[in-house]
């Protein structure tokens, strides 16, 4: 019995040690070096303007010495990922920082692909599509012919190429979340918030009459009714692009939660048969994980194609 | 302020519990109407299990929600302990 509890209370006290509430926000938040595994950082460009020195640029790494421990540098603190100046003054921030690499990386990504593919397009004219683009082909033909143009309707091809952009890099971002080591990027509020804003200026600025006419009078019901539907229409504006972007954000990062937390229990357990347990849950929940990546690219173009096509409809 | 944090978390591990129920209430009614129409309609089967996909994945996010909110109660408890 004194063994069971001595033995409880070590592995309480190391149960202090390891907290898995840190270790999912350091994985799951944006940060200024690469940390592909425990120790190994990629140091990232860090770029900063304030008033006094102008834009200053260094690597990250100069905020580290070698036990890992943060050090100021140039009179700029590194803390939590939040730079400042010793002085107090304020500092912009724009460096490269994980999340920024990974947008590079997936742009260019899908530059890659794309300009595969339209090659193969061009060789192969009036031939059966091969390599890359016999790969992607099904791909961009179901988002043309069931995504695109079923909720857009006649004028789709304008709006065509922004919506197989969209679909491809949340989805090449998604997939990129996944691989381990790599950075949560379509799991960044900023990054969906930019996405969510191309939504919403591209709905407001191809609105036509009939789509203004709902908003500020709509037709159909009791006049009186009209002053009290305006401000739900108005708010119901901004609404659809937030919650493009709290679906995407969400999902992607509860997901990286979820598996983190699972192999958070080997820890939290000290035991090898956990370790077993959770890699068979985490495998499970990264195939799911597969899928929702798909899904939610998905649901993001087909949410910003329904909406454009709400703008353009003609009246009826 | 130990004690409220301790209720905090475990308020957290409720929550968690409570929108499991939800969401597997939600998935279990899109998962046996889509088997329903499937019996009905064989050969619509493509289309209903896309639509059956989407739409569990819409109120999977709801469910993840919670996931989410749970997360931020779970870390500021024990930032706060």
């Amino acid at each position: 019995m004194v063994t069971l509890q001595q033995a409880y209370a070590s592995d309480a006290g190391d149960a202090q040690s390891f907290n898995p509430g840190d270790m999912i926000n350091h994985h799951i938040k944006d940060a200024h070096g690469w940390e592909i595994t425990h120790g190994v950082v990629v140091p990232l460009p860090v770029i900063l303007y304030s008033e006094s020195d102008g834009l200053v640029i260094f690597s990250s790494a100069n905020f580290f010495n070698e036990a890992h421990q943060e050090v100021p540098y140039l009179g700029y603190l590194l803390s939590h990922e939040h730079i400042s100046r010793a002085d107090g003054q304020s500092v912009f921030d724009f460096s490269i920082t994980k999340n920024v690499l990974f947008i590079f990386i997936d742009a260019a990504i899908m530059l890659l692909v794309f300009f595969a593919v339209a090659r193969g397009y061009k060789k192969n004219v009036g031939k059966a599509p091969k390599g890359v683009q016999s790969l992607f082909e099904p791909v961009i033909i179901y988002i043309r012919d069931e995504v695109v143009k079923p909720s857009i309707g006649e004028k789709y091809q304008t709006y065509l190429p922004y919506m197989l952009t969209l679909f491809f890099f949340i989805w090449f971002g998604n997939l990129l979340g996944l691989i381990p080591g790599a950075a949560n990027m379509t799991g960044n509020i900023a990054v969906t918030a930019v996405l969510a804003l191309g939504t919403f200026f591209m709905t407001n600025f191809s609105g036509k009459k009939a789509y203004w006419s709902h908003i500020f009078w709509t037709p159909g019901v009791p006049w009186w009714l009209r002053p009290i539907i305006l401000p739900v229409e108005l708010i119901g504006v901004f609404t659809k692009p937030v919650s493009l972007m709290v679906r995407l954000f969400v999902s992607i990062t509860a997901g990286h939660i979820v598996v983190l937390s699972l192999v958070s229990l080997t820890f939290i357990f000290h035991s090898w048969m956990v370790g077993f347990g959770s890699t068979v849950i985490v495998t499970l929940i990264t195939i799911i994980e597969l899928l929702v990546a798909t899904i939610q690219a998905y649901v993001f173009t087909m949410f910003t194609s329904l909406y454009i096509g709400m703008a353009v409809e003609e009246h009826h | 302020m130990l004690m409220d944090m301790q209720f905090a978390v475990m308020g957290a591990g409720i929550g968690a519990g409570l929108v499991a129920i939800g969401a597997g209430i939600g998935i279990g009614q899109i998962g046996g109407s889509a088997m329903e129409a499937m019996a009905r309609q064989p050969e619509a089967f493509g289309k209903i299990q896309t639509a059956m996909l989407v739409i569990a994945a819409l109120v999977e996010v709801i469910a993840l929600f919670g996931v989410v909110v749970c997360f931020l109660i779970y870390t500021a408890g024990t930032a706060a302990a």
